[in-house]
């Protein structure tokens, strides 16, 4: 039978929503047990937010000062000491996760499975290449581990709430890494939802035009109460920060509704966006790819669409 | 110091990919194969390194068939000293790529290694984290700036949450994000002195690998197609069809 140990993603004392994605997709799996590691130098309200998600059985923590910011470096040698006795470890595909769990698996000695879409069995998932435009069965060999980081936007949360499991403190006899220090951490602020794990997204991409001319976009998003995102031609340019970043090398997000305004549709943008519940484009190229993909589509000026939008929305 | 960069070639980005009828794999045959885009920056990174004179020698590996070679010339040509080229003709999952990479870093002791996040074919963004754990040494990831001074790497890594610095000792392993600088177009004079630049080979079973693949790719499927939309034609029509969903 399997059991499984999920990897809390977490900042500022609060758990990360990525990690209830993760918890779904270990729920998939049916195992006899799913554990969730915390790893802090404060534990204690971030257990308490995991052991409310349905489906968990024991929330395991570790408060140890080196714990405070998560270095791979430093929480890889804990978690793979904790993955003992575990058939699956699994990291949600964030960016946390992705610096994380393959320095877990290769700790173990194991390959690592990135981006899991489905589970179709115990050892056999399916994950996205080629920027999304192939979908491969992959067999795991069973003799191991299954390290695997989750792709949070092919999973819902696991509901919080009704879960009541076990918090139990364990102590992992682990000398761990000076090497790595952390220095600082620069947040982009904004009272808007997160892009990750919002129910509606805005989108602007290079057709904005300026860094000026994006406050269009904000406004737009809060009069509907949606994250803000970007193509990477939008980030490049320097109109928003890195974070906002939509597609392949950015974030996957699967929102219910998805509005790319000035967006021409490259591959790598429509990758992270592909999932999402309702897709409107309005773009002056009728050619546009972004298009192809898109439940809605309006062609014209976005500068002309947008107040014209807000005052239909009313 | 010296510092080795890894290699991949990949499928062009420009490509739109095509899954084979019967699910066996992708259709590669005659489609145009380039440097996997982050390891460009990789190797830029380290020119910029080299130029500033932080490292003294860039060396360029990489994994893969005979014919790989035409590309690593390609990577000399951008300013890299010299090349190894670990030659196999089996496709490498990052597990052994890791594994391969350590055995250059043994051998080869250098300073610094910096390979791209990920390849833009398996979409894999391992084997740097990897290599740096079968290492003992640090990673930084997703970097979007590198600064080398004092025996120490301070880098601003590209996370969800924002930029996060961090401090890593060397030698460590460094992976690269987009945004880390922009590569430099090659010179046609430089594809000439790149012809004599030297290529050491090394033939990948001599290096004594473990290539038992533990993952197995069973099945190859095109994704999922969205239903065909509708076009609006303006502004209060598309707020109608959203507001009939329930979006707005």
């Amino acid at each position: 039978m399997s059991k499984i140990l999920v990897i809390a993603e977490h900042l500022d004392g609060k758990l990360n929503p990525s990690t209830a994605r993760a918890v779904s997709a270990a729920v998939a799996v049916k195992p006899e047990a799913i554990d969730v590691l915390v790893l802090s130098d404060k534990v204690d309200a971030i257990a308490a937010e995991a052991a409310k998600i349905e489906g968990v059985s024991r929330v395991l923590t570790v408060a140890r000062s080196e714990n405070a910011h998560p270095l791979a470096a430093v929480l890889a040698p804990q978690i793979a000491k904790a993955a003992a006795g575990y058939s699956h470890v699994f990291a949600p595909s964030t960016t946390f996760g992705k610096d994380v769990a393959p320095r877990v698996a290769a700790l173990l000695g194991v390959a690592q499975l990135s981006d899991v879409m489905s589970v179709e069995g115990s050892h056999t998932f399916k994950r996205p290449i080629y920027a999304g435009n192939a979908i491969i069965t992959v067999e795991v060999d069973a003799a191991h581990a299954v390290v695997a980081t989750i792709r949070t936007a092919s999973w819902p949360a696991a509901a919080s709430g009704a879960g009541n499991a076990a918090i139990e403190a364990i102590n992992l006899d682990v000398t761990l890494p000076s090497h790595t220090r952390f220095v600082e951490l620069k947040q982009g602020k904004s009272d808007r939802p997160d892009l990750q794990s919002a129910g509606k997204v805005v989108s602007g991409g290079r057709g904005v035009g300026s860094k000026e001319n994006f406050e269009i976009i904000y406004k737009l998003a809060d009069k509907i109460g949606a994250a803000v995102g970007a193509s990477r031609a939008a980030v490049d340019a320097g109109y928003v920060p890195n974070e906002l970043q939509v597609g392949q090398t950015g974030k996957i997000i699967a929102p219910e509704l998805y509005m790319a305004i000035g967006i021409s549709g490259a591959i790598q943008h429509l990758t992270g966006i592909k999932d999402a519940g309702t897709i409107v484009a309005i773009n002056k190229d009728a050619e546009a790819p972004i298009f192809e993909i898109a439940d809605i589509g309006l062609v014209g000026d976005l500068f002309k669409l947008i107040p014209e939008l807000e005052q239909a929305i009313g | 110091m010296k510092i080795l960069v890894g290699y991949k070639r990949v499928v062009d980005y420009n490509v739109r990919i095509q899954v084979k009828p019967d699910g066996t794999g992708v259709v590669t045959d005659g489609v145009k194969l380039s440097a996997n885009p982050f390891d460009d920056i990789a190797l830029e990174e380290a020119l910029r390194l080299r130029e500033k004179g932080v490292a003294e020698e860039v060396v360029l590996v990489g994994i893969g068939p005979a014919d790989l070679t035409a590309h690593l010339r390609n990577g000399l040509a951008m300013g890299a000293n010299r090349a190894i080229h670990v030659v196999t003709a089996d496709a490498v999952q990052p597990l052994t790529a890791a594994r391969t990479l350590l055995k250059l870093v043994e051998k080869e002791q250098p300073g610094l290694v910096i390979l791209g996040k990920q390849a833009i074919d398996d979409d894999a963004n391992q084997t740097g984290q990897m290599l740096a754990a079968l290492w003992d040494r640090p990673q930084a990831t997703f970097a979007g700036k590198v600064e080398i001074a004092g025996g120490k790497a301070t880098v601003t890594r590209e996370v969800d949450a924002g930029l996060e610095t961090i401090e890593a000792e060397l030698p460590a392993v460094i992976t690269t994000d987009l945004r880390l600088n922009e590569p430099r177009f090659i010179k046609l004079p430089d594809i000439m002195k790149a012809k004599s630049k030297p290529i050491d080979t090394i033939e990948f079973a001599s290096l004594g690998v473990d290539t038992h693949d533990q993952l197995k790719t069973t099945h190859y499927a095109a994704p999922a197609k969205r239903s065909k939309g509708v076009m609006v034609k303006d502004a209060a029509e598309l707020v109608a069809a959203l507001k009939q969903k329930g979006l707005l």
